[in-house]
């Protein structure tokens, strides 16, 4: 119950942000925070949680922007709705990929290679199928309205990402609180002694990685809508799911507020970075290899795990 | 409750388990016992689904479950502990305790709770907020036990869970063991300690090389020729004769 309080407590504390900085420029930095944070609770559901390292998120991603874009362009769905389907464009991704992957019993660096594998074959597709835009990629049409999940300002981008973080966390809560959560922590702990306890170690972790895909797929969605252009590299290259997962890793696998505070802190470091040395192309990618590096040598636990050490040695000092 | 049929398995060259039949009735503690290598583990890993023989049929309450997987067993009621104790280490005690609950129980508030009483039961109660991974090892064994009776199996299959515990501690355990079994699951073990196994079993089944060569209450199978035989390799017939006469 007290992180229920945590949630709602920092939810709200964040929804005024736009209106109190009265700035585009700090508004659509909070934006990217808050939408990594978002892929990286994704991903952390599946790897952080579960214990499930996919290097392929982007396979999810793509699909939710490409099932985003193609539906609205070609067939002139309605944007929200676009953004219900693409979750389910990756659900099913994730289903697919799950049941491939787990029926094997692929576990730990051979996960990760088909995940990985998964996404490239992904945007191979999408660089040479006609539907897709092929290299030349998708550019949504300009058509500013709230209806059309295009907003004028971007408190309304900012209001979207928030609900979906929302959501995320909402999920996570309810990974640490249910029965389903228990079973998943448990099979990433010890897969035999869990399944000796009648865990049912395939469906569990196809259940979770069905739901990591759906939410990844929304963040691919509201990517589109944010930027409104997308292309194979873009949407199923490498980048996204080196951050997806860099994020909670940063911040705390497994743990509630892990990817939204790893999100932040690689914002600012990306911030500071560039504004020290100009925006050199790859030098985040650069930055981000260093800091992974150094994050899984010194603080494996992340900036939260570390947060939560602190206070219980201060808890124990004080007792 | 629990019957083999003619179960075999082996690895390679090595039979592991050879033609193994017995049956288990209903509430009585039955231990296994043999030397190292006999195949005890091999069979408690068959009976329990995660192996699969190549011949014979194990049945569970009349039902086969040859070749079914180890949750599908869990979830009729055979469970069993692992030798190797495998705790959930970054979880802690309660919560390690709990995955078994739910098994049964599909709210996590219940199965809190439950886990707190099994906790009690074990006489791991002081420990629940621990995580398990910082348990000593007499505590380890007891986990293993409180997850596995989170379950409310009906069949509880013990992998040396008295394996280096001092006295004290295996009295503990095996007025545990006495009380679980009071409540109705019927127990069978693998035991190396003869004092345990003499005190706490109503009947002994002794392996050697993967087959089963006697079965019979504690004193007769101490007694016997074929088991002082198996045993005398490793020195430890005098020893256990000597146990079995104390008991």
């Amino acid at each position: 119950m007290r992180s229920a309080f945590a949630i709602a407590l920092v939810l709200a504390v964040l929804l005024p942000l736009p209106w109190l900085v009265h700035s585009d420029f700090w508004t659509n930095l909070v934006i990217m925070a808050l939408y990594y944070g978002f892929l990286g609770q994704a991903w952390n559901l599946l790897g952080g949680y579960g214990g499930q390292f996919s290097f392929g998120h982007a396979a999810f991603f793509g699909t939710g922007a490409y099932a985003s874009a193609v539906l609205q362009v070609s067939l002139g769905l309605n944007p929200w709705l676009c953004l219900a389907l693409a979750a389910a464009a990756g659900a099913l991704t994730g289903a697919l990929i799950g049941a491939l992957s787990f029926r094997y019993g692929l576990r730990g660096s051979y996960f990760a290679l088909v995940t990985l594998a998964f996404a490239e074959v992904f945007r191979i597709l999408a660089d040479s199928l006609g539907f897709t835009g092929a290299g030349v990629g998708i550019l949504i049409p300009l058509k500013e309205s709230a209806a059309n999940f295009q907003f004028a300002s971007k408190a309304g981008f900012y209001l979207v990402i928030l609900a979906l973080n929302a959501l995320g966390l909402a999920c996570a809560w309810w990974i640490e609180n249910s029965r389903f959560g228990a079973r998943l922590l448990a099979l990433r702990e010890n897969e035999d002694a869990a399944r000796a306890l009648g865990v049912d170690v395939f469906r569990t972790k196809l259940a979770a990685i069905t739901l990591s895909g759906a939410l990844t797929a929304l963040g691919g969605s509201f990517y589109a809508q944010y930027f409104l252009y997308i292309d194979p590299a873009i949407a199923y290259g490498p980048g996204v799911s080196v951050e997806a997962l860099l994020v909670p890793i940063v911040g705390g696998l497994g743990t509630l507020f892990g990817p939204l505070l790893g999100a932040a802190a690689l914002q600012l470091l990306n911030q500071l970075a560039s504004a020290a040395m100009g925006e050199a192309p790859g030098l985040n990618l650069v930055l981000y290899g260093a800091v992974l590096v150094l994050m899984i040598m010194f603080m494996p636990q992340g900036l939260f795990g570390l947060a939560r050490l602190s206070s219980r040695r201060l808890a124990g000092r004080a007792g | 409750m629990l019957a083999l049929e003619g179960v075999s398995l082996s690895f390679g060259g090595l039979r592991a388990v050879e033609s193994a039949s017995f049956t288990l009735a209903e509430g009585s503690i039955v231990a296994l016992v043999g030397p190292n290598g006999a195949g005890k583990t091999t069979l408690f890993n068959l009976i329990s689904g995660f192996l699969v023989p190549e011949r014979g049929r194990i049945l569970f309450e009349g039902r086969d479950i040859t070749g079914m997987p180890p949750e599908r067993i869990a979830a009729l009621g055979l469970v069993r502990t692992f030798q190797i104790v495998q705790p959930f280490a970054r979880l802690s005690v309660r919560e390690n305790i709990a995955v078994g609950a739910h098994l049964r129980l599909a709210g996590r508030r219940q199965a809190l709770a439950m886990a707190d009483e099994i906790a009690e039961r074990v006489g791991i109660a002081h420990q629940l907020d621990q995580p398990a991974g910082e348990l000593t090892v007499a505590g380890r064994k007891r986990l293993e036990l409180a997850r596995a009776l989170a379950t409310a199996p009906r069949l509880l299959l013990l992998d040396e869970v008295m394996a280096g515990l001092n006295p004290r501690e295996l009295d503990d355990i095996a007025a545990v063991a006495r009380a679980i079994r009071a409540g109705g699951v019927t127990l069978l073990l693998i035991e190396h300690v003869m004092r345990a196994v003499m005190s706490l079993a109503e009947r002994v089944l002794v392996l050697n090389d993967g087959a089963l060569i006697a079965e019979g209450r504690p004193a007769e199978i101490a007694a016997d020729p074929r088991v002082i035989t198996a045993y005398l390799g490793a020195g430890a017939a005098e020893r256990m004769l000597k146990e079995g006469a104390r008991a």
